[in-house]
């Protein structure tokens, strides 16, 4: 009850608020055809793969749309805290970890929606995503999005102001994003890159959208989907986990 | 279990800041107890201490009977939580914020609407609770504030400043409504202030200076410590006027803040014999019953409001 209850409030606050529901849509659909228009002439996927690059682009733009959806939503814990409505909800006899989990829950909700509307909305750019891959992804953005609100919840619980979350952001979100096969596959990259890319637990959730949404294609560089949902699912448990651990913290240091 | 609160021996730092220290006093069920004291006296962190927000330190805390270290759960239960910040989802209507907060209390369904209808029939907002709480003044902010406290019938309600940013005839039905909703309910109430008028109002007081509690009793009990009535002398060198006092009159006095004072009973036939003694030092002096302000000077020896 209490997580339904805090879950809600997060998408009633969210669809009050018009300008976030337009700029968590904005950026990504932006990036998607200015990239996909500038870059496709010099994009070639791994011999074989006969994608274009806007296709090769669209699971990384639906995993964007999930980063940015769960980032924004999880930063509201942080003004939840300034405004003074988290003191209200900690004390009351609901645990911390049905906090997080209102949190996680109602940004999942909100960020899965915005995913599966620009998945409606792709015929219209002249993709072709079949139905069955967009439903076959829906597990596996719940996931993504899951261990992403969970990121989210770990960095931002013990944050006192919004701009340092910024600065997380774009120092360690962002890369993660460019560094998950979304925006180029790791197939050809230096050495140090590929590892890096290897390591990034977003890029097997990147990866698993990929298998999701295009079942045919080949795609011979990416971890096999198995390894993918596993991968992700250990990622949302991990985060999920560590902010349920940060959350029960009672510190005397005078935070509320 | 006459004690609604218990608190006995309770410390409290923030790393070498010592904010709380040997904290011990009681509050009765059905009782208004207010926590005096200036700001930085120690009042927020009991505050914080009390409504669960920390964990208790050293020192023993009983809420309703529970032990608050052990048990947080069932205190926050019997607890309703009044802060001094606003704790409202401003982008949230009246109604929502009360029904999420019901929610948290394990309310619903119409038991839920019937306590939110009643909540905000009693603190006349019943034509507000579709309004979202951004367009609402203060003072209706505050009174959401009480109503989403009292929603879950707590035996024990604990306000911080209460009456913050309210204007004088808000703070007067706030304190009507809490005086009549413990002749309804029987509910403790205990509240931290460092208004003196707010603190007339309280059963009893509880005094915190610096993260002591100096003192506790009733306002009328307090004020007869003082022992008489308050002059008050405003003179060029206070030190020179007291050696005076003491050796031409035989007067002990304080200085307090550059004023000297002195607590006597006889104080009104004392100020023409002051006078009269030496009449080239006096600037101005004057006279007064003791307030809850005096009762202060007198335990801690210096001002409410000094540094």
């Amino acid at each position: 009850m209490a997580v339904y209850t805090l879950a809600r409030r997060e998408v009633v606050r969210f669809l009050r608020q018009r300008n976030r529901v337009f700029g968590a849509l904005a950026q990504p659909i932006l990036f998607w055809l200015i990239f996909g228009a500038g870059l496709s002439a010099s994009f070639r996927a791994g011999a074989g793969d006969r994608i274009g690059y806007t296709e090769y682009f669209f699971p990384g733009v639906v995993a964007m749309i999930l980063l940015f959806t769960a980032i924004f939503a999880t930063i509201s814990i942080i003004d939840d805290r300034n405004s003074g409505f988290l003191q209200g909800v900690l004390v009351s006899p609901v645990p911390t970890s049905a906090i997080v989990l209102g949190k996680v829950v109602g940004t999942t909700v909100l960020a899965v929606g915005q995913a599966l509307l620009v998945c409606i909305l792709a015929p219209l750019a002249g993709m072709s995503v079949g139905v069955g891959g967009i439903l076959a992804s829906i597990p596996i953005m719940v996931l993504l999005a899951v261990a992403l609100a969970g990121l989210g919840m770990l960095i931002a619980w013990r944050m006192d102001s919004t701009q340092g979350f910024h600065a997380i952001m774009t120092s360690v979100l962002m890369p993660m994003w460019l560094l998950s096969g979304a925006f180029f596959p790791a197939e050809g990259t230096p050495g140090w890159l590929a590892w890096i890319i290897a390591l990034n637990p977003m890029t097997y959730g990147v990866a698993a959208l990929r298998h999701a949404l295009y079942p045919d294609a080949t795609m011979s560089s990416l971890p096999s989907a198995t390894m993918c949902v596993l991968a992700t699912v250990a990622f949302a448990a991990a985060t999920l986990t560590g902010s349920f651990r940060v959350a029960a913290e009672r510190t005397s240091n005078g935070l509320p | 279990m006459s004690s609604a609160v218990s608190v006995h021996g309770l410390n409290h730092s923030y790393g070498t800041h010592r904010a709380l220290t040997d904290v011990s006093f009681e509050v009765s069920a059905g009782e208004i107890f207010g926590l005096l004291g200036p700001n930085g006296g120690g009042k927020t962190t009991l505050f914080r201490i009390l409504a669960t927000l920390m964990p208790v330190g050293s020192g023993r805390v009983e809420i309703a009977g529970i032990d608050a270290s052990h048990d947080v759960t069932s205190v926050r239960r019997a607890i309703g939580v009044v802060f001094q910040s606003p704790s409202l989802d401003i982008k949230l209507t009246v109604r929502e914020n009360l029904v999420h907060h019901g929610h948290l209390y394990g309310m619903r369904g119409s038991g839920l609407d019937a306590a939110i209808d009643a909540a905000l029939a009693r603190l006349g907002l019943g034509d507000r609770r579709a309004d979202l709480v951004e367009t609402l003044s203060g003072g209706l902010k505050r009174r959401v504030e009480l109503a989403k406290g009292l929603l879950s019938e707590p035996s024990i309600l604990i306000l911080d400043e209460p009456s913050t940013g309210l204007d004088p005839g808000a703070r007067r039905d706030l304190w009507e409504y809490l005086s009549a909703l413990r002749a309804r309910c029987g509910t403790t109430i205990l509240v931290t202030t460092h208004l003196m008028e707010e603190a007339e109002r309280c059963d009893r007081l509880g005094i915190l200076d610096r993260g002591k509690l100096i003192s506790s009793g009733t306002p009328d009990a307090l004020r007869r410590r003082i022992g008489g009535d308050v002059l008050t002398i405003r003179t060029a060198d206070p030190d020179a006027l007291r050696t005076e006092l003491r050796e031409r009159l035989g007067h002990e006095s304080t200085t307090v803040d550059g004023t000297v004072r002195l607590e006597r009973p006889d104080a009104h036939l004392l100020i023409r014999q002051i006078y009269e003694c030496m009449p080239e030092r006096i600037e101005s002096i004057s006279l007064g019953h003791p307030t809850l302000e005096d009762v202060f000077i007198h335990e801690t020896g210096h001002r409410f409001w000094s540094e």
